[in-house]
């Protein structure tokens, strides 16, 4: 998966199962600043990517998630080891 | 599709009337047990003779490994859990004086870590649903006392904090936690006391007698029912005015 489908993917689980504007999804938009996201939607979104990327994401790598761009380097990485 | 319910110490009791009336609601019912297999089944066969549908599944719900492998069961059998009853208890009752670090801890654990932990593995699908309930069965012997049950008092009490604690995590998402007190009801838990304590209780009762395992579990089936759905954070008590 390159990082085209995984922004693609990411967009749509973010409008899907956040409930998010797709308007609003930008790769620098920041959870919690622009997009609203309370703590608890973080740790939907992560459960999300887990079962929507089938990676496993530790909580503490978890905690350097802030942006949408940076939850997709997150899944890229986790991906590609 | 009816809804999943899983209730945990069904096999008997309090738990089995919850999975009988659950069932008769027209939830589908994973019946929960550690030891009594035999008598889950004969839960199971009730609900099924019944009309409904329902699951044995054994699991020490204290137990966090075997917790995951009972959800699992759950989910590949009937689909996510949506109710979730923590009814498991037991006691070990004691004067604080001569309480064992073990019968504190084997109470703790199966009346109030396995809550957290099925609680915790039940909400992942809530989430997603964004409906569920959670009804955790806790005392009054949490919300006033009682001697020679400071173990017992302190995991119902316990509940008690969690569920209000969980009702404000998950209430933004459609999920529902609510718990029950009961007083003294009719079951081999009160059936182990001796006569003079439970003839010593009577007189405290305003309705004059030990509940029924039914009357428990009228009040859980509100709780899980729609009806309930601007209820949470809740610990009703059904206890015949024993504590009021």
């Amino acid at each position: 998966m390159d990082r085209a489908q995984v922004e693609e993917k990411m967009t749509e689980l973010l409008v899907n199962e956040l409930g998010i504007p797709k308007d609003k999804i930008a790769m620098g938009a920041s959870f919690e600043a622009d997009l609203e996201v309370d703590s608890l939607g973080v740790v939907e979104l992560l459960m999300a990517l887990e079962d929507t990327f089938g990676v496993t994401i530790p909580d503490e790598e978890a905690e350097s998630i802030g942006t949408v761009g940076q939850a997709v380097d997150l899944v890229l990485e986790k991906l590609q080891s | 599709m009816s809804r999943v319910a899983l209730v945990t110490g069904a096999s008997r009791g309090i738990g089995r009337a919850v999975a009988e009336r659950l069932a008769a609601d027209g939830y589908r019912v994973a019946v929960n047990y550690h030891t009594g297999s035999a008598a889950a089944d004969e839960v199971v066969a009730a609900i099924t003779a019944a009309g409904g549908e329902a699951m044995a599944v054994g699991a020490d719900v204290g137990d966090g490994e075997a917790v995951t492998a009972m959800f699992g069961a759950v989910v590949e059998r009937l689909g996510p859990v949506e109710v979730l009853v923590n009814n498991a208890g037991v006691t070990d009752d004691d004067l604080l004086l001569r309480m064992t670090p073990e019968a504190w801890d084997r109470v703790i654990r199966t009346n109030l870590s396995s809550a957290y932990l099925c609680t915790r593995a039940a909400l992942r699908g809530m989430l997603k649903a964004r409906w569920g309930r959670i009804v955790s069965v806790t005392s009054v012997a949490g919300i006033t006392g009682n001697p020679g049950q400071a173990n017992y008092a302190a995991a119902k009490a316990g509940l008690i904090g969690f569920t209000r604690s969980v009702a404000k995590e998950v209430g933004s998402r459609g999920i529902t936690v609510n718990a029950v007190a009961p007083g003294f009801i009719d079951t081999d838990m009160t059936g182990a006391l001796d006569d003079s304590v439970k003839e010593a209780a009577l007189p405290a009762i305003a309705l004059g007698r030990f509940g029924e395992p039914g009357e428990i579990a009228a009040a859980v089936g509100y709780l899980a029912s729609d009806g309930a759905a601007y209820v949470t954070g809740h610990v009703l008590v059904v206890d015949g005015g024993l504590s009021f």
